[in-house]
């Protein structure tokens, strides 16, 4: 059910594009009562039942398990209008992955729609409606390649049998080409515009007759079109969240308890309320830790500008009970993290026998990584615009799951949540901070207390570095024991951090989630693998950050690797290979996991472990980076392999290591095997930012606590890599593949490994050994 | 007391405080959001203007600055995308989530009207200053050097 807005449309297209208010095409005039009875079913489509002919083109995803699973429904997704334009409904989030172009692209492909004659239009936030829209865990295209083929080919058989009823002649006698449907041998064509009443009026093809294009008759299917929203974004003109523009409406930002979990003691809003433009300072209720998305409370100045509030914000004096978590200091906290994993923690995988192998071992090598906390820093801060009033609540947000953005408005709110309207605006960056709705309500509970006015919140950037979900910080302790051969036999890898599940539950241990990403599913073929993890408790909210855990883990297991080939005088590539072993798909019940293997919520017969293709991307990214070249002093190359959203990347670093301990890095070769490429060329642009994003987190990214505050604020001491010094070249080397090897996640599986590349190509470069981010490059001058 | 200057060709008139920044005036006042906040403290590039031609940050320049003067926001650019950085831009598919790019797009454009073929290590100074936390430098760089060769 799509809620009309209750702000007059009128209104909001007199200040701002249109585009930033979802429009209300009409749709095909099938209910979608009558399609999914068509379909037999009455819920969410489950891929798995679709008929055994087209059983090699179909396979079953962790789409459906998601909730509200996958919605097949062209009544939905799909409007043509009488003059041909198709308008596509994107249910994702556009956050730079290129989504809301991609999975529409894929849709109108198979219904041979031409590209040009395409428009999009914005899903609100409605999962009973579109199905899952939480834009998180690279799942987009694994999950919604097959649904978007269905729909796009249930409505071209309709538009080919209107013609053909139209005509009179059988349905094999016509056939879609590109935006019209013709005659075979014949004369008649008709176009998409002109048959679309009489396809609407037509039954829904039933899942089992749907036929999908052979793959030959792709024409951007694998190919690509340009971004949908280009000339918007180059011209100004695309709505992000802070571009949302309400008559009346007015802004805010707030003061947050500057430790996580404080409370506000008092405070005097005099001198902030006589600053000129302001309008009200209101405090917003905290929510008692663990918070969840809830706001963590504070108080907020309302404003005619933005510029007004942030003057008024200045001139607010407020005195905060800062709670418990006031003694979180990181140079503490590590040293605690590094004794935790010094001692045995609780077993999360136990194959073969490590105490004893390690006994019997001619050579144990051990070695600690640690990470800091990081913050998402995304160029637009997060921010939203909300107008409750009425018992309603309407809400414009960068949201990356609007659909569980709209409930905490409704909980928070206590309004029914056929009450609550969440549109989606363009995200300027979300690497999984916009996951969450905190600001969201924020927005919501200003306007409900100021009588329905809408309200801005945007968070500076101080407040998004200074009160981020933070990334986890974590120690990585391995230890390997090394057989009179020279053979890894045993492995013990305990991981200490603090948990995600923290946010929402008193937690110390890690969850399968955060164990799946690269810690107990290690591929190595060594007999005796032990995984322990030790209990830590948070002091600050932990959120997702794109990759998650995987970062920490790639980082300490592919450094490792490079430690250990060069103790035992190896080439690291044959060690590393010869670590993957052979080709094969590893069996998780035979690898000793305590209770079930996280596959990043998809079925493992699917997407088992497969070493063969591990394999592939090392031997392809150091042939193209060509490894074991000579390289000049103070040069190296650096590889690093890592699995992870189902994906497997490989990458080689090339590094120069200037006299004062400056990095450049002229190159990165990376090899991506993500299984079929929908969008080559978006694949390879997530994959040129991701090493980007992980040369940033190798050189800069730290966010440190002292008295429970965080020590960074803005760019000037939360640095990102710039153009002074960047990637120069990051060559992005895609694994081909048919449309019948399922697509997996592409936004995150291309941080991991960059860190890692990084760190072996210095030691190559200086043989300095680098075990902690981010690095400190003095270490590195000359001497 | 309201402070006037030259706006995309336009003579407009704000009534705002002389110490806001350009940024809230263009954003807040005038609704001309294509130029973003970013940081606030002129680190990040993101509020990219043109003041008399030359590339500022609007989260920095005060709106008494501008007086008089002549302020080109993205906006102002070329609203059909055809201004040759825009093409650039579009052609090799620069942009991730875009949020940057119109400042991105803005710096280049001042760049290139100063310096007709700008050196690699001109086009990284002068671009240095504008944060892409997508991390879209590569396509930037040579985005720029297509707007100024053609190749």
């Amino acid at each position: 059910m799509q809620l009309r807005s209750f702000v007059e449309l009128g209104d909001l297209r007199g200040s701002m594009p249109a585009s930033a208010v979802p429009a209300a095409p009409t749709f095909l005039n099938v209910s979608r009562r009558a399609f999914l009875e068509a379909l037999g079913l009455s819920g969410a489509f489950v891929l798995a039942t679709a008929s055994a002919a087209r059983a090699a083109e179909t396979w079953p995803t962790g789409g459906d398990a998601m909730p509200h699973g996958l919605v097949i429904d062209p009544k939905v997704f799909v409007a043509i209008a009488p003059d041909g334009t198709v308008t596509i409904t994107a249910h994702r989030s556009e956050m730079g992955t290129g989504v809301r172009t991609s999975l529409p692209m894929v849709l109108a492909d198979e219904m041979g729609a031409d590209w040009a004659k395409v428009k999009i239009i914005q899903a609100p936030g409605d999962e009973p409606t579109y199905g899952n829209q939480d834009t998180d865990g690279s799942r987009s295209m694994r999950h919604h390649i097959q649904s978007m083929r269905l729909m796009g080919a249930a409505v071209r058989m309709m538009l080919e049998r209107a013609a053909a009823g139209a005509w009179g002649v059988p349905v094999e006698r016509v056939e879609a080409r590109v935006h019209e449907v013709v005659e075979k041998g014949g004369t008649r064509r008709a176009g998409y515009g002109e048959l679309a009443k009489a396809a609407m009026d037509l039954p829904v093809p039933a899942i089992k007759d749907i036929v999908l294009k052979p793959e030959s008759a792709f024409r951007y299917i694998g190919k690509g079109v340009p971004l949908y929203d280009m000339k918007a974004i180059v011209t100004g003109k695309a709505i992000y969240g802070t571009d949302v523009r309400l008559p009346g409406m007015l802004f805010a930002v707030a003061v947050r308890p500057p430790v996580y979990g404080g409370k506000v003691k008092s405070f005097d809003a005099r001198a902030a309320k006589a600053v000129p433009g302001v309008v009200d300072v209101i405090e917003i209720p905290g929510t008692p830790e663990p918070a969840a998305f809830m706001p963590m409370g504070g108080v907020a100045v309302v404003a005619k500008t933005t510029w007004a509030a942030l003057q008024g914000r200045e001139k607010l004096k407020v005195e905060w009970d800062d709670g418990p978590n006031a003694s979180y200091d990181s140079d503490a906290y590590r040293k605690r993290m590094s004794e935790i994993a010094a001692r045995p923690g609780k077993v999360v995988r136990n194959q073969g026998d490590v105490e004893k192998a390690l006994a019997a071992a001619a050579k144990v090598i051990t070695a600690e990584y640690y990470q800091p906390h990081m913050a998402h820093a995304t160029m637009e801060v997060p921010n939203a615009t909300a107008v409750v009033k009425n018992g309603r609540c309407e809400c414009w947000a960068p949201a990356q799951s609007p659909y569980a953005v709209r409930k905490d408005l409704a909980k928070f709110l206590g309004l029914d949540i056929k009450d609550v309207t969440v549109h989606v605006t363009l995200l300027g960056g979300g690497f999984g901070r916009k996951s969450k709705g905190d600001f969201a309500i924020e927005a919501a509970y200003l306007s409900k207390v100021l009588g329905g006015v809408p309200v801005q919140m945007m968070w500076t950037r101080e407040d998004d570095i200074r009160h981020g979900y933070y990334h986890t910080t974590s120690v990585e302790r391995i230890e390997a024991g090394i057989d009179d051969k020279g053979k890894v036999i045993a492995w013990r890898h305990r991981s200490v951090a603090p948990t995600i599940l923290s946010t929402f539950a008193p937690a110390e241990y890690q969850f399968p989630i955060e164990l799946g990403m690269g810690l107990v599913d290690n591929p190595f073929d060594i007999p005796n693998i032990r995984c322990e993890n030790g209990p830590i408790k948070n002091h600050v909210r932990i959120g997702w950050f794109r990759s998650v855990s995987n970062i920490p883990r790639a980082f300490a297991v592919q450094c490792f690797v490079a430690e250990l080939a060069h103790a035992l005088g190896r080439d690291h590539k044959e060690f590393l290979l010869e670590l993957i072993g052979p080709p094969r798909k590893l069996d998780p019940l035979e690898m000793g996991i305590e209770g079930e293997l996280w596959n990043y919520g998809d079925p493992y017969e699917v997407f088992p472990i497969d070493t063969g293709r591990l394999r592939a991307v090392v031997e392809l990214a150091c042939e193209k980076a060509g490894w074991g070249r000579r390289m000049p002093p103070r040069s190296g190359l650096g590889l690093a392999v890592h699995r992870s959203f189902l994906t497997y990347v490989a990458s080689v670093a090339e590094v120069v290591v200037e006299k004062d301990g400056t990095v450049r890095i002229p190159r990165i070769d990376t090899a991506v095997d993500c299984g079929f490429p929908a969008n080559p060329e978006r694949i390879a642009a997530q994959f040129e930012g991701a090493a980007v994003m992980g040369m940033t987190l190798c050189f800069h990214s730290a966010v440190t606590f002292k008295n429970g505050r965080a020590e960074q604020s803005n760019y000037h001491d939360y640095e990102m890599v710039r153009m002074t010094n960047f990637p120069r070249e990051v060559r992005v080397h895609i694994v081909p593949h048919r449309y019948t090897t399922p697509a997996t996640g592409v936004g995150e599986p291309g941080v991991p490994p960059i860190a890692p590349a990084i760190a072996n190509a210095i030691f190559a470069a200086t043989g300095k050994r680098i075990r902690e981010l981010p690095i400190d490059t003095r270490l590195l001058r000359e001497a | 007391m309201a402070i006037g200057f030259r706006l995309n060709g336009r003579e407009v008139r704000v009534d705002a405080p002389g110490d806001m920044p350009i940024l809230w005036a263009l954003r807040d006042i005038l609704n001309l959001t294509g130029t973003k906040y970013g940081c606030g403290i002129g680190a990040c590039g993101a509020c990219t203007i043109h003041l008399d031609g030359k590339a500022v940050l609007a989260c920095v320049v005060r709106l008494q600055e501008v007086a008089g003067r002549e302020v080109t926001t993205i906006e102002g650019l070329d609203p059909d995308g055809n201004h040759p950085v825009q093409r650039a831009w579009a052609q090799l598919g620069v942009p991730q989530c875009g949020y940057c790019q119109t400042g991105q797009i803005m710096r280049a454009a001042a760049l290139l009207a100063e310096k007709k073929n700008p050196t690699d290590a001109e086009i990284d100074e002068a671009m240095a200053v504008n944060i892409c936390r997508c991390g879209c430098y590569q396509r930037i760089h040579a985005a720029v050097r297509l707007a100024a060769t053609g190749v």
